[in-house]
């Protein structure tokens, strides 16, 4: 599968407008078919969202399916890299396939600019200059739970994640800011799509309330077993097992619960409202947390390109440190190790109507940096 | 650890078996009567659950869903059966492998290019949702109970055809010698028709009712498909006595084996090590269960040859 897309090429006719000849390539390696896909067609359209509405004439876009394999993921990047010659590299959903292709692709001399994955590896000893994380810190959104169960007064949460770098990252995050006990600690398979037993071992715990991180497929089937198993906890969760894509296949199961992300429709930036009546309006359908980060990678992209020259290393890498775009979550800004300062929210699942989508019921965390920062040296 | 919690995670297990077993029971026949090694019958699977996903949501009926996951894995079955798989008989596995490995990219992709990319809705009926009070005040989800007895009433079923009824003696001849049932008289051709759409409705119902408490997505047969491979190494290929005590055994080691590895070595390990030890671990349990089945009993524990 592929599509090379010249950026409004109509738009040729009427003439640079940039102050800058030089044309930007861009190589997307994101997740298009199999379970995973839903995550990398959202970043995909929402990154081509605003290229469409750029319209400039000067960035081309190449995407490729990395079918959520880190090998495939490889070979994409050096055919990118390689034969279409590309100078920015985005669109990787998940941590493991970006551990195997950031730090190479940024040796080479190219931009990454991250949309989703944030391994704590690559923002601490690992950072470089040339990679930019334009979504969070992997640790993040779970920090900002912890920071909501202080506030909701949980004294003893049961918690669970994957077995794989990201869930490792999860734990440790909410960890980092939960202040009450833990009443059970859970690594399950990664993909596991049956959580009878672990159900069972949060009934016999004692806990007060349970945090879990299970993104896609994993989150859907935990929360209808969790449903159907009568447990009664309040349960908080990153977005990633409560976006727009996955809400709907939920159901009834999610109505009410609690999860921090951070971007939501509702967020009061002139920006996001117009992001989300362009999406809806493209597309139709509401854009996911997903589709944001890939609208904000575009619009930083852009907004550097307007600035300098990508072949001027130095120069291009000084305007996307600024990060002057319109973000869809209003306040953000990069930390010394390129990854977001910004606002995190807490987020209720509602019924709109017939479709499940979510509020904001309040800000977990405010202009939240990772913990890595300091470890970074570049 | 409670004996109540103990008796719970049983329950998980023999669950969890039960289900693989309607997945291994189709492959197992298919294998032993045809001889052929069928990579595509977790897209069967995934066709039983996505049929009972749009039935139930068109309709709000999860039963009509059920006879739509059914049916639609049947004749999806059957369909692929007379065109693709009817000209792999005579060639090696390898080939057989090939293309039926074709068949899941197929099934995938054409699945995602009707349904969309995001992931279905399909729930646990109202009059089976929510928990019972078993003797000795177990809590348990009522349908999980409802699939444990499904799963053992489909057992007796295809025993009972087996054993009792003219199909069953076809298919059991067709197990010992193609050759000499063709000669009898007998439609071969029709008859693996049958045993693969027999097959394919057993996978498309498992998908249907592991979809209601699981999610319905592209892609949800193959780790499934792993495990039913695994139930028929362990069980014996073509027997499906084997895939049911198979299926019954490693339901049990995934899910006792992801509580108590961790739990024992909390006693020689610290907490957290031994967590992500005993976790690791147990994800292996099945696999070392299968390769210590193989090295005492070489063509598993039911298996006729070798």
């Amino acid at each position: 599968m592929k599509f090379t897309t010249m950026a409004a090429a109509a738009a040729l006719a009427i003439g640079l407008t940039s102050a800058q000849a030089e044309p930007v390539k861009v190589g997307m390696i994101t997740t298009l078919s199999g379970g995973g896909a839903g995550l990398g067609i959202d970043v995909r359209d929402g990154f081509m969202l605003a290229v469409k509405q750029a319209g400039n004439p000067d960035l081309e876009v190449v995407i490729e399916d990395d079918q959520r394999k880190p090998d495939i993921a490889v070979q994409l990047a050096d055919k990118m890299v390689q034969s279409e010659k590309v100078d920015v590299l985005t669109g990787i959903i998940w941590s493991n396939l970006a551990m195997a292709v950031v730090p190479a692709v940024t040796a080479q001399g190219k931009f990454y600019l991250s949309p989703n994955a944030g391994p704590s590896a690559l923002a601490g000893k690992g950072c470089h200059p040339n990679y930019f994380n334009v979504a969070w810190q992997n640790d993040n959104l779970h920090e900002a739970a912890g920071a909501y169960a202080n506030f909701e007064g949980f004294k003893n949460s049961f918690i669970l994640a994957p077995n794989y770098p990201a869930g490792k990252d999860a734990l440790t995050g909410y960890k980092r800011m939960y202040q009450g006990d833990v009443a059970g600690e859970l690594y399950t398979k990664l993909g596991q799509t049956d959580y009878a037993a672990e159900l069972a071992q949060i009934r016999a715990s004692g806990a007060d309330s349970v945090y879990f991180f299970l993104p896609g497929g994993m989150g859907i089937s935990f929360l209808k077993q969790y449903k159907d198993s009568g447990i009664d906890l309040p349960v908080v969760g990153p977005a990633f097992s409560f976006d727009q894509g996955i809400l709907q296949a939920v159901g009834d199961a999610a109505l009410g619960v609690k999860n921090t992300s951070q971007w939501s429709k509702d967020i009061e930036a002139p920006a996001n409202k117009a992001f989300v009546e362009a999406f809806q309006a493209e597309y139709g359908r509401l854009p996911s947390l997903y589709a944001s980060q890939g609208f904000d990678t575009a619009n930083l992209l852009l907004s550097a390109m307007a600035k300098a020259d990508v072949k001027d290393a130095d120069a291009f890498r000084a305007a996307l440190e600024e990060a002057d775009f319109a973000s869809t979550r209003g306040n953000f800004k990069f930390g010394p190790n390129h990854h977001p300062i910004q606002d995190i929210y807490v987020r209720e699942v509602i019924k709109e109507g017939d479709v499940y989508t979510n509020k904001i019921i309040g800000k977990a965390l405010t202009s939240h940096a990772d913990a890595y920062w300091s470890e970074c040296s570049m | 650890m409670s004996l109540l919690l103990l008796i719970e995670q049983v329950l998980n297990g023999l669950q969890f078996g039960i289900m693989l077993f309607l997945m291994a029971a189709g492959l197992t026949l298919i294998f032993g009567v045809m001889g052929l090694i069928n990579l595509a019958h977790g897209s069967l699977y995934m066709v039983g659950a996505f049929c009972a996903a749009a039935v139930a949501a068109a309709t709000g009926s999860f039963l009509l869903g059920l006879v739509a996951a059914l049916a639609g894995a049947a004749i999806a079955g059957a369909l692929v059966e007379l065109v693709v798989i009817r000209r792999l008989y005579d060639k090696d596995h390898l080939d057989q492998v090939l293309a039926t490995f074709a068949l899941i990219l197929i099934f995938s992709e054409g699945t995602r290019w009707i349904f969309g990319s995001f992931p279905l809705f399909l729930n646990v009926p109202e009059f089976l949702s929510g928990p019972v009070t078993l003797p000795g005040g177990i809590e348990y989800p009522l349908y999980r109970l409802t699939l444990i007895v499904v799963g053992l009433l489909v057992a007796l079923g295809l025993w009972l055809l087996i054993s009792r009824t003219r199909l069953g003696v076809q298919i059991r001849a067709g197990e010992n010698d193609r050759e000499m049932i063709a000669a009898l008289g007998i439609d071969i051709a029709k008859l693996y028709t049958i045993v693969f759409a027999l097959g394919a409705a057993l996978a498309g119902l498992a998908g249907a009712l592991v979809g209601a408490i699981q999610s319905v997505q592209v892609g949800m047969g193959e780790p499934v498909l792993i495990l039913a491979f695994v139930v028929i190494v362990i069980g014996g290929i073509g027997s499906i006595k084997g895939a049911l005590v198979g299926a019954i055994l490693v339901g049990l080691t995934d899910t006792l084996g992801g509580i108590f590895l961790p739990e024992l070595l909390k006693l020689v390990l610290d907490p957290s090590t031994a967590t992500s030890v005993g976790s690791s671990l147990a994800s292996m349990a099945i696999y070392i269960l299968m390769a210590a089945v193989l090295i005492l009993r070489p063509a598993g524990l039911f298996g006729a040859r070798a």
